[in-house]
């Protein structure tokens, strides 16, 4: 096995800012040059008015957990640690998130908790990169993992 | 554009449940005997067949039909998710309302995986994040219904001691047996608020209808008034489209009510004509949230319709009288089928211990990955 510093990869790309990125933990969502609404993950084209030309707007450094519940049981696929929590985060741009959250417990979390983005280490690879993925926690230290 | 009725000339079912010496294509084929058999009829008794199937593969339909000596009429495979079934009557259906079959045969089979559905449907990446397991979609829509329609986790938990009750008088069930409220919110928990019995199974199962233009010669004339398959508009984070993000407030209709809505215009009815509804109750919090997009109580509404009983065999309105998914379980490409079989009993009288007495007009509905929901209206 080699010992070095590893290497850190997003699990998709375009997804969100990575680590070194001045503008801080960000998603990376589409905004609609035509009708100003935002999309996530970002595509060329508005899903709700059909316009092409989509730009890429950093939005959601934080937002308010709408509604959560707690994964348990590994599902198909999933390489991170369990239980995790899941849940809808409201963001200020008007974006609805589905997003893991940082946080799994039920005395904790709650509707209208003030959450932030966090863009960390879900699990390493096989190529023993780390692989980033983005979870929202909550705000002011309540924000144990 | 002017169309002619279509009626249920036959119908049959493959029991819901696991079948470990079973080839999905023979769970299909039992299915499809039953119906043509009813129907009184043999090869050359049907000028199209359309198949409702998810997991099935290539030419699913062909084979079901091939080792019947049945095949050489055009066969379709349909897949919409948990709405396939529905999609392929809606297809059956339009191909007779408008002149263009005169019988048609419509049916549904799957052997799902077991344990969570694993889909083609998310990249492996989705599911590598935790975005993947469907029954956390289904806990957020059960705690809107707790934030937003005045749902406890005792509504949730009474429907399904409801349709498990049902489905004890159901001789095609999985679960056959009654459940406490405290076996239900005691049995583990999911993903909060679901426990384990508030979630469906995926199962294996069949079923297949036969539409004619023409009337049944004998028994009470069943009439197709309306097979609607909608899919979603976008803007809902919590749609049966699974997206990552979608819009805060300003919701647009989900499928279920477009297709509910299209299809009370068809067939000219109204959520008050019903007798009886068969909908899709995936999860408990699915069942009420459907009989809210439904109509057959407001929106918001969904709480106090089960604290009011009105779904239950004693209510106004029984909901599941087969024991829903809840206890059949969900053979996707099934499942939408399975529902206008027990339909077509009901309004023949000829549920047995499940007969909803008197029943007139029937609504089948079922929502799912896609999205798609599809929206049934039979009468008698």
């Amino acid at each position: 096995m080699v010992w070095g510093p590893m290497a850190q990869v997003p699990i998709h790309p375009g997804l969100f800012t990575l680590p070194d990125d001045p503008r801080g933990p960000r998603l990376l969502a589409g905004r609609c040059t035509v009708c100003s609404k935002h999309h996530f993950p970002a595509g060329d084209t508005c899903p709700y008015c059909t316009a092409d030309g989509c730009s890429v707007a950093a939005i959601g450094a934080t937002g308010t957990l709408y509604l959560h519940t707690t994964v348990n049981a590994r599902p198909p696929g999933y390489r991170g640690e369990l239980p995790y929590g899941f849940g809808l985060v409201d963001l200020p741009e008007g974006l609805r998130v589905v997003s893991r959250l940082a946080e799994s417990r039920l005395d904790v979390l709650r509707s209208g908790l003030p959450v932030e983005l966090e863009i960390a280490p879900l699990f390493t690879n096989d190529a023993g990169d780390e692989v980033l993925s983005f979870a929202y926690r909550p705000r002011d230290g309540g924000a144990s993992r | 554009m002017s169309t002619r009725p279509v009626y249920i000339a036959g119908v049959g079912i493959h029991p819901f449940g696991r079948f470990d010496d079973k080839d999905v294509t023979q769970l299909g084929q039992t299915a499809v005997r039953a119906a043509l058999a009813e129907a009184g009829v043999a090869r050359g008794g049907f000028d199209a067949a359309f198949c409702g199937t998810v997991y099935t593969g290539v030419a699913a339909g062909h084979k079901v039909l091939g080792g019947l000596g049945l095949s050489g009429v055009p066969i379709v495979n349909v897949e919409a998710g948990c709405a396939s079934g529905g999609a392929a009557l809606a297809l059956g259906a339009a191909a007779i309302a408008s002149g263009q079959r005169e019988r048609v045969l419509v049916f549904g089979m799957e052997k799902m995986p077991r344990g969570i559905i694993r889909s083609s449907f998310f990249p492996p990446w989705c599911e590598e994040a935790g975005f993947s397991p469907a029954p956390a979609y289904f806990a957020l829509r059960a705690r809107r219904l707790m934030q937003e329609s005045g749902v406890t986790r005792e509504h949730l938990a009474r429907v399904s001691v409801k349709n498990h009750a049902h489905g004890v008088n159901n001789p095609y069930a999985m679960y056959r047996k009654p459940f406490s409220m405290e076996m239900v919110l005691g049995a583990q928990m999911v993903c909060d608020p679901l426990t384990l019995f508030m979630l469906c199974s995926p199962n294996e199962g069949a079923a297949a209808v036969l539409l004619s233009s023409k009337p049944a010669q004998s028994g009470p004339t069943i009439q197709v008034r309306a097979a609607v398959l909608r899919s979603h508009v976008p803007g809902s984070a919590l749609g049966e489209h699974t997206p990552m993000a979608g819009l805060i407030g300003d919701e647009p209709p989900s499928p279920t009510e477009t297709a509910a809505r299209e299809a009370y215009e068809i067939a000219g009815v109204s959520p008050a004509d019903l007798d009886v509804v068969e909908l899709q109750d995936t999860d408990s919090g699915r069942e009420i949230l459907s009989v809210e997009e439904l109509g057959l109580c407001p929106r918001g509404g969904g709480g106090k319709f089960v604290a009011d009983g009105v779904g239950e065999m004693s209510g106004q309105l029984p909901v599941n009288p087969s024991g829903g998914l809840l206890s059949k379980g969900e053979p996707l490409g099934a499942s939408a089928l399975g529902q206008i079989v027990e339909l077509t009993w009901q309004l023949r009288g000829a549920a047995d211990q499940r007969q909803v007495d008197g029943a007139r007009v029937a609504l089948g509905h079922t929502v799912g990955r896609g999205a798609n929901a599809s929206v049934v209206i039979l009468t008698r």
